[in-house]
């Protein structure tokens, strides 16, 4: 009985795929080489973002600090840059300032015990209020002549396909290794399995959840020079809105669970599909804003509807970490 | 000899100080009779600005302009910084209700939220000026853009630089409840109203972020490589609009309309790169001078607030290639503050 049971991954791929025939057979333009294209570039950056968020909800966590991690360091950047300081010293510091901001976070989590989804909250809003407080003279920062051909990581093209989606590919790689081919990825399966156990096997638990929110805040950190050099400009309120959720809706939607231990890089990568193929066709068809929201609810509704039919919670699931 | 001089020398200054005191006495000067009502009525008073979120170079602008304006006067400033959360924003407008400063300067994150909550301020006795984005109730006075002036004058804009092309255009709206966006929007459709011939390929919200706009605009232009013009409405935001079209290589074939306060940076310097085609200034320092002008004859007039009510249009600067590099077409933020 067990094995005609799908799982989330494929009850939403089922979706994309049964959305993707729809508006390739009824939407003028969707299916064209260009419009695919332009679909993942729209979503690269999303994509990245919710490679960062896998690592800590597979590793039983959670980063909410990810989109100040985003905003606050390429900001950072691009105002320094603006102020008359060298494009390489500027993203040097921001480096910096983002293993710092990691670093924090995790020995929140990982030495003082705090719940990440505590910790983390509080750090975003510390690291986005430091940056308009101090940081930045705008909120939006400008795009000046010092980063010229730095736009090149988030526009143009490579061998005809837009660098977003390149970055996006790379980053797949850099994650898909780590988490697969690298002892670090094991224990961090293994801490998000169960984390008593792990210890008492003898991984070194602490150190390596640190380590995990300092590689997720330089994928964030990431992200967000790809978005800089994509929009030509910094829009670093952007911690204020709804982008948080987006992500972690990638990561949940692609069947990541929040109680941690499962799912990888392609469940991204669906998530990811499933959003941006969402939001194409939607904006082919001109739905107006209530419209597509309304949608996206209904959409996300029935996935995760559908989930809990073929996937009924028992007891023992019930109890893990659930949001 | 010595002595003489010496008295000769009072002589001269006492005449010459009787020749000076002389007429002055004659000509005594009247004292003005309002300044000192005028002085009064301001110092001491407290002004609340609580703007949608400030680090932006309209709500930077018009804090720098009414700072300048009020504070020589003796009136206590306050700020409230909503930071783009309009929950915030309302209590901000509570909390003030109860702390009763004599003037409060609203900027609406949309047309109802502080709607009655401004109705209750004057009721209270405080003055009420809204600026750029007004609430469906009519306080003291509003300061601010006719939006749909913009959008009428945009979109004329894109019509006649779509003569002989495609005649299809695509709208970037803002926030969908925001005045400014629901406004501007009535004024295209003024426009697209006597314009049959206009196909509208895309009408679309990207709430006021570059990042969406340009996610939109993308799409639209890989399903109409054809587009003749986009009307943007907001520069900050359509940033990212111009991204795209320069991404889509078709920088001066789409002609891209926008509006916004007129800073050099996000303005002028956008428009010379041909990023932007044209950029309707609503010329944030002279709105900001309007905005204490009103403040100083509310004060002193001794009016019941509530009991009257005015608007003031700021008239629009179009910023183009033409006077991009003039002077006087925009303004900087870091002057301003000085």
């Amino acid at each position: 009985m067990k094995r005609f049971r799908l799982s989330q991954q494929e009850i939403v791929f089922v979706v994309f795929a049964l959305l993707f025939l729809v508006f390739s057979i009824f939407l003028n333009g969707f299916l064209t080489a260009e419009n695919m294209l332009t679909l993942l570039q729209n979503v690269a950056v999303l994509g990245i973002l919710g490679l960062a968020m896998a690592i800590v909800v597979i590793g039983r966590g959670i980063d909410i600090s990810l989109i100040a991690a985003l905003a606050v360091p390429p900001g950072l950047v691009l105002q320094m840059v603006q102020n008359g300081h060298s494009l390489p010293f500027s993203l040097m510091i921001a480096v910096l300032l983002t293993i710092t901001f990691g670093l924090v976070n995790g020995w929140l989590i990982a030495y003082a015990e705090v719940p990440s989804l505590f910790a983390t909250l509080a750090t975003g809003l510390l690291l986005a209020g430091l940056g308009q407080a101090t940081l930045f003279q705008l909120d939006v920062v400008q795009w000046s002549p010092g980063m010229n051909g730095f736009e090149r990581l988030g526009q143009g093209t490579v061998l005809g396909i837009p660098t977003s989606i390149w970055m996006f590919a790379i980053a797949c790689i850099v994650v898909a290794f780590l988490l697969r081919q690298t002892r670090w990825g094991a224990y961090i399966y293994a801490i998000g399995d169960n984390p008593y156990a792990a210890r008492v096997t003898g991984i070194p638990s602490r150190p390596i959840i640190v380590l995990q929110y300092v590689i997720t805040a330089l994928i964030g950190c990431f992200a967000g020079l790809v978005l800089a050099a994509s929009v030509n400009s910094m829009p670093t309120r952007i911690f204020n809105s709804t982008l948080i959720y987006d992500v972690i809706l990638v990561v949940v939607l692609g069947g990541i669970g929040l109680s941690g231990g499962r799912g990888g890089v392609l469940n991204v990568i669906i998530g990811t599909l499933l959003i941006g193929t969402m939001l194409n066709g939607m904006t082919i068809m001109d739905i107006s804003y209530a419209g597509q929201n309304l949608i996206k609810g209904v959409v996300l509704l029935l996935a995760v509807i559908t989930d809990s039919f073929l996937n009924p919670r028992n007891e023992e699931t019930a109890q893990q970490g659930d949001i | 000899m010595k002595h003489l001089g010496n008295q000769t020398k009072a002589i001269v200054a006492a005449l010459a100080l009787a020749a000076l005191t002389g007429p002055a006495l004659a000509q005594q000067g009247l004292d003005e009779p309002f300044q000192k009502p005028f002085k009064e009525a301001l110092a001491g008073k407290t002004v609340a600005y609580v703007p949608v979120a400030m680090n932006f170079d309209l709500t930077e602008g018009w804090y720098a302009g009414l700072k300048k304006e009020l504070e020589p006067f003796g009136v206590k400033f306050v700020i409230r910084d909503a930071n783009w959360n309009t929950n915030a924003g309302a209590q901000a407008v509570t909390s003030l209700i109860s702390e009763k400063p004599a003037v409060m300067v609203v900027h609406n994150p949309d047309v109802q939220t502080y709607a009655k909550l401004l109705q209750r301020a004057e009721n209270e006795g405080i003055y009420v000026i809204q600026i750029n984005m007004g609430s469906a109730y009519r306080s003291s006075a509003f300061v601010g853009a006719n939006w749909v002036e913009i959008g009428e004058r945009q979109t004329e804009a894109v019509v006649k630089a779509c003569e002989g092309k495609s005649n299809k255009i695509a709208i970037v709206q803002g926030a969908l409840s925001a005045a400014a966006s629901a406004y501007t929007l009535k004024g295209v459709e003024n426009v697209l109203a006597k314009h049959p011939e206009i196909k509208v390929a895309s009408s679309q919200a990207a709430d006021w972020d570059a990042a969406k706009a340009k996610a939109i605009t993308q799409t639209v232009l890989k399903q109409n490589p054809d587009l003749c013009g986009i009307v943007g409405f907001w520069d900050g935001m359509d940033i990212g609009t111009a991204a795209a079209v320069k991404e889509a290589g078709l920088t001066g074939k789409v002609f891209l309309a926008t509006s916004g306060g007129g800073e050099h940076k996000g303005a002028c310097e956008l428009v010379k790169s041909g990023a932007f085609d044209l950029n309707m200034s609503y010329d944030v320092p002279t709105q900001a001078a309007q905005m204490a002008g009103t403040i100083k004859w509310l004060l002193s007039s001794g009016a019941k607030p509530g009991s009257i009510k005015g608007s003031e249009y700021t008239t629009l600067i179009p910023i183009t290639k033409e006077n991009a590099d003039s002077q006087t077409a925009c303004w900087n933020l870091s002057d301003l503050k000085k």
